[in-house]
């Protein structure tokens, strides 16, 4: 783990500039802290700042951009010879990566020595046995062009990593000098050190963006690469998702909308299910209820709130499915299968739910100014008459924004539909028929051994960029209401 | 305009509408108002004064038993009306409350039409036949309340959309569309400007004619100027209950002639 | 007042119903009835939702705890230096062993007055291969040759399932894994105090197994693997989070790019959780080629879920304290960083570190991003060497392995999941209370 050694040795150039920047500032002012223009510890800090913040920019720009110029070196050095018919270039560059990483590991474990590894001569069906021996996977025989690029691929990487060493290591030094250097009485040390440290708070604010950044970059890149080899009109208007299993396309059928149906209709039935409980429960406990019962009912609605997906997941695959099959399958009135279906996944989705419609309807109805409610009591209206004809008018948009982003959770939601829903892509209106959704679907092709650059694991990035509009845009729309209703009250 | 002292108004023969015996009230703990004895008039424009947190709102509240709603109230003692106790466990403070109507401190019409904020109450109590009938009691309601020029080219816009004053006068007229007996008011226009206030004044002077009406004020002027009898309520005592003309003029406990001349307050 | 004035007639006194307060009248019983109705809704919705809960709970006790407890059979028996270098001389040695095993046994039987009659395939069926394991211990441990030496041997996951009600007699059909003639020998043994029912260490402790041997599945390795990946969150998400959260709060001037980070870290904490996964794949392990299915990598996943949750609960209670507090720090001539970090931070500490906890548990529990990055489908069969291999090896965590065992086909791994669920909920259990904890002790109304 050089890297990690690396940052250990970058952190100590930090905490020795520290102590000398202190001790430099102290010394220049005569020892008397009360002549420094800041604290000692800020020139200390501004020496640390200079040693580490530059360095650790340097390594993480550097461990980004490395891999990629050399898988970019490296592919340019195939030759197209080496590329066959069934394959493409990024898959050999897998090949190349895997035999150089097997060789790493393979050197590690002593099994192969470095110059045999680096040997441009060396036998071909030798190295693959030799990796083969050490326990490293290789898919097939090593060809020649492949050894020749991941002799280079190690090569490149092993010397980039050097070459990131020192240079990390001599801005450190050169960071803590400049620093050093600085270190005298009259240097405004705290100023600097706050501009700095603002600059690092900007950063981790900055983070959200980036991620949102990431998001939308993962996906684009991998949708578009994805619209090359499937027409963009069969994805989006496609009535049939048949993906091939042998993961090299051709014969898929990779329509989205009986996904995108069957996400619509276990979307539905959870938020029949979750609507008007959370609804009526959240009239109750804000209305009705006294704070002895609030203050029962409401943590325990929470735990339901609380509970991971993956146990509902669990209870709709083990409990719900099989209670429901009891009622509706061949023993019962005949019209389920199997025990994943639409309205298992439904229901317990709509379970799951509850304590989100609840909470959110909560505080909308919380936020109904009382004076509302007087005026109305005041002209003898009875509470629920209030209710109806009052608060709920009133708190109106902001509940519709509430269930907009219970639809939202409902559509992005994967491991209750994983567990309960089934696998089967359907156009069927039976809510007792097992279909599947867009969630599921990305899960399915993006594990197991799935080839990433085919079209049936490329598919999955489209699914999720779409997964991802359909989300954001209900999202904002219903915080955009949301707000709009919070501040008609405020 | 206003210089009239209500005492000098012609004062109708009275009858007693309200009368209250041994009052008190605890919030939790907090004893908020102590033995209230008091009769309320009918046709009549009583005035609550006092400092603040002196317990006349809270006494208001009672007698529309809008304390109801809130947990921890507590009341103790008889209010009647027309001889009848509405604390009565038969008493469904509903019906109290259509006959015993209240406006508030902050005018708070609903988000609705203006047309069915004056509805609302005539539709819960199913005092219209039809809907030419409910037209009529909202022409009618909203004229009383002094508004009906202001409003009738949009009666179908929302009620939140009027200034305050209009607002306060809104909520009135949707106070009276029920056909109450008597009407509470509380602090009802110290969110209005003088010029809103002058005109919801000179309203509840209007609706003396046919109502009861109980006003609580933290203005003496406007004490003065629209009512016939003060009570003046002092840390949840009621201290002194009389004409309007004598309790500013010729109060007779020390601690009405200390709040009326700003000694206290 | 021009309106009033000009319809004096109207405002003549309309005549009042004559009701009296103390009856109520028919409309009035209508209104309350259909007031009774909508309040019964509102309790039916709460007890619907509780009654859901309750059902949730039993669901997980009721299928969970069997996997606490596990069916052993405790046989003591002394094998002799002769016994055991006859059995070694035989060409199946196995065998040779699982002989004088049952001979043992049937004798220990008949001392207790029972006469049952078994043979190798029987005891094999119900605990395995008994002689492979007797003869590594032997060939082990020579020494105890001749001593008394008790073995605990597992039974198989069908006689476990006929111990917890899964497997009954008169569902069961005869096959390769279990006879009906098995269970009477399994009720003499437990008769006599041979097989019985213990607490199941190797479910807390173990590793994951292979798909043919539910019995010996545990979920401690992925509780190891939950816990880098924690650290990993932890470690991340709370210096930025706090950081990020301070500079919203506190410095950030209002313009657009603080509108578009605010904006941002709204829909983020809405975003699908699956799409972090999409994102931890493409960026990480596509991009940036970390490995997979190592917690590290999880962990980074996680700590871009969490972060918005972080950071919304944090700014919350920096919100929370007041601006009199800045103004005296900045009275007494501090810098503005000074009097955030000096004051400000301090106290809006618990609410943070409540907020915090909180995150983390969302974080443990969740799943979706996980399968992304591949800590399904691989059998996490022990624990990390070190400190380093447990951020960078392959592992897998609580809920991903609650996920594997759920989507295998033996049905005796649905009790594992069951149980592993328990342990998760232990764990979000302890970290909210964590939280109320400190909530309760450290908060500050102002």
């Amino acid at each position: 783990m050089p890297i990690f050694w690396l940052v250990l040795i970058v952190l100590a150039i930090g905490a020795a500039g520290y102590v000398a920047g202190r001790r430099r500032a102290l010394a220049s002012a005569g020892g008397d802290s009360r002549h420094l223009h800041s604290l000692p510890s800020y020139y200390g800090s501004n020496v640390a700042i200079k040693a580490v913040v530059p360095a650790f920019l340097l390594m993480i720009v550097w461990l980004l951009v490395q891999p990629l110029y050399v898988s970019n070196t490296v592919s340019g050095m195939l030759p197209q010879s080496a590329i066959p018919d069934n394959s493409s270039r990024g898959l050999v560059m897998a090949e190349v990566r895997r035999a150089a990483e097997g060789m790493n590991n393979a050197v590690a474990q002593g099994l192969m020595s470095e110059e045999f590894a680096g040997n441009a001569r060396a036998d071909v069906a030798d190295v693959t046995q030799r990796l083969k021996d050490a326990g490293q996977i290789v898919t097939s025989q090593v060809t020649q062009p492949i050894l020749r690029a991941a002799q280079r691929y190690r090569v490149m990487n092993s010397t980039g990593g050097q070459m990131m060493t020192i240079a990390v290591l001599v801005l450190s030094v050169l960071g803590s000098l400049w620093g050093l250097r600085e270190s005298q009485a009259e240097y405004r040390a705290r100023n600097i050190v706050e501009r700095s440290i603002r600059a690092l708070l900007v950063g981790a604010a900055s983070i959200a963006v980036l991620t949102t950044l990431g998001i939308v970059l993962s996906l684009v890149f991998n949708t578009v690469e994805f619209f090359r080899l499937y027409p963009a009109t069969d994805f989006f208007f496609g009535l049939n998702w048949a993906p091939s299993f042998s993961g090299r396309g051709g014969s898929s059928d990779l329509g989205i909308l009986p996904l995108l149906w069957g996400t619509f209709y276990i979307s539905l039935v959870a938020l029949v299910v979750a609507v008007p409980i959370g609804l009526f429960a959240a009239i109750y406990l804000s209305e009705y209820a006294s704070p002895r019962i609030r203050s029962f009912a409401k943590p325990l609605l929470e735990v339901l709130a609380g509970i991971p997906t993956i146990v509902y997941g669990l209870f709709a695959l083990l409990t719900v499915g099989p209670l429901l099959l009891g009622v509706f399958g061949d023993e019962g009135l005949g019209i389920m299968q199997a025990g994943t279906a639409v309205m298992t996944a439904g229901l317990v989705l709509g379970i799951m739910l509850i304590p989100f419609v609840s909470s959110l309807s909560d505080d909308i109805i919380n936020a109904v100014p009382q004076a509302m409610r007087d005026g109305s009591y005041g002209l003898g209206a009875t509470k629920s008459e209030t209710i109806k004809q009052v608060v709920l008018p009133a708190a109106l948009p902001g509940i519709v924004g509430a269930i907009l982003l219970a639809a939202s959770r409902a559509i992005g939601e994967t491991m209750i539909v994983v567990l309960g829903a089934g696998a089967a892509a359907r156009l069927s209106l039976n809510p007792f028929e097992a279909m599947t959704t867009v969630t599921a679907k990305i899960v399915s092709q993006l594990t197991g051994d799935a080839d990433f650059a085919s079209p049936e694991a490329l598919v999955a990035f489209a699914l999720g960029m779409t997964l991802f509009v359909i989300t954001l845009g209900l999202n904002i729309f219903a915080l955009y209401i949301v707000r709009k209703y919070r501040e008609q009250y405020e | 305009m206003y210089d009239a002292p209500a005492s000098e108004q012609k004062v109708n023969q009275q009858t007693t509408k309200i009368s209250a015996r041994k009052v008190q009230v605890y919030y939790g703990d907090t004893h908020a108002i102590k033995d209230v004895d008091v009769d309320i008039e009918d046709r009549t424009v009583t005035a609550f004064i006092g400092p603040s947190g002196c317990g006349k709102s809270t006494f208001l509240r009672c007698l529309n038993r809008m304390n109801d709603t809130i947990d921890v109230a507590r009341i103790e003692g008889d209010i009647l009306l027309d001889g009848e106790d509405i604390y009565d466990k038969k008493v469904d403070p509903v019906q109290l409350r259509a006959k015993v109507g209240m406006v508030f401190q902050k005018p708070n019409p609903f988000p609705k039409s203006i047309y069915d904020n004056i509805a609302y109450g005539p539709r819960i109590h199913g005092l219209a036949k039809n809907k030419a009938d409910l037209d009529e009691i909202v022409e009618k309601s909203l004229r009383r309340g002094a508004i009906w020029n202001e409003v009738k080219d949009r009666l179908h816009a929302p009620g939140t959309g009027l200034s305050g004053g209009q607002q306060q006068r809104l909520c009135i007229a949707r106070a009276i569309a029920t056909e109450p007996e008597v009407l509470l008011m509380d602090e009802p226009c110290s969110a209005l400007d003088p010029i809103a206030t002058g005109q919801v004044e000179e309203l509840i002077d209007e609706l003396r004619e046919s109502y009861s009406v109980v006003i609580v004020t933290h203005s003496m002027q406007q004490a003065a100027r629209v009512s016939q009898k003060t009570a003046f309520f002092h840390l949840g005592n009621l201290v002194e209950y009389g004409e309007t003309g004598q309790i500013f003029t010729n109060p007779v406990d020390p601690r009405t002639e200390s709040y009326i001349t700003g000694r206290i307050g | 007042m021009t309106d009033a004035t000009s319809t004096p007639g109207s405002a003549t006194p309309r005549a009042h119903k004559a009701t009296s307060l103390l009856t109520v009248d028919e409309r009035t019983r209508r209104r309350n009835a259909s007031e009774g109705r909508f309040k019964t809704y509102g309790i039916v919705a709460i007890a619907i939702a509780l009654f859901f809960l309750v059902v949730l709970v039993v669901a997980i006790l009721r299928s969970g705890l069997p996997a606490f407890t596990a069916t052993v059979a405790d046989v003591e028996i002394t094998i002799t230096q002769e016994e055991f270098d006859a059995a070694e001389g035989e060409l199946f040695k196995t065998k040779a062993y699982e002989q004088l095993f049952i001979g043992k046994l049937q004798r220990q039987l008949s001392e207790n007055g029972m006469q049952v009659e078994f043979d190798a395939a029987a005891i094999e069926r119900i605990m395995g291969k008994v002689g492979g394991d007797i003869r590594e211990f032997y060939r082990a441990n020579p020494a105890q040759l001749g001593e008394p030496v008790s073995f605990q041997l597992s039974a198989s996951s069908r006689v476990d399932g006929y111990f917890k009600g899964r497997v009954t007699r008169e569902a069961l059909q005869d096959s390769r894994f279990l006879q009906l003639s098995d269970l009477d020998l399994v009720d003499a043994l437990e008769e006599a105090g041979i097989i019985r029912q213990s607490f199941n260490w190797t479910f807390i402790q173990g590793a994951d197994s292979g798909v043919d041997n539910p019995g010996g599945a545990g979920i401690g390795a992925s509780v190891v693997g939950s816990f880098f990946m924690m650290l990993v969150v932890l470690f991340l998400s709370l210096p930025i989070g706090v950081a990020a959260s301070i500079y919203l709060e506190e410095f950030a001037p209002q313009n657009r790019w603080t509108d578009m980070i605010e904006v941002n870290i709204s829909n983020l904490a809405a975003v699908p959780s699956i799409v972090f996964g999409i994102l931890g794949l493409a960026v990480f392990i596509q991009f940036m080629h970390l490995p997979q299915s190592a917690p590290l990598v999880g962990g980074l996943v996680l700590t871009l879920m969490t972060l918005p949750t972080i950071i919304i609960s944090t700014r919350a209670s920096l919100k929370a304290v007041p601006p009199s507090i800045r103004d005296a720090a900045l009275g007494v001539g501090a810098s503005k960083m000074q009097a955030v970090f000096h004051h400000v931070l301090p106290l809006a500490m618990p609410g943070i570190l409540t907020g915090t906890i909180i995150g983390l548990a969302q974080a443990l529990g969740e799943t979706a991003p996980l399968l992304l990055i591949g800590m399904v489908g691989f059998v996490a069969r022990g624990y990390p060497d070190g400190i380093v291999s447990g951020f960078v090896d392959p592992n897998s965590a609580m809920p991903a392995q609650i996920y594997t065992w759920a989507a295998r086909a033996d049905a005796a791994f649905y009790e594992k999941a069951w149980g592993g669920i328990i342990i998760l909920l232990l764990f979000l259990m302890t970290m909210n209370f964590i939280a109320i904890v400190l909530r309760r002790r450290f908060e500050r109304r102002w």
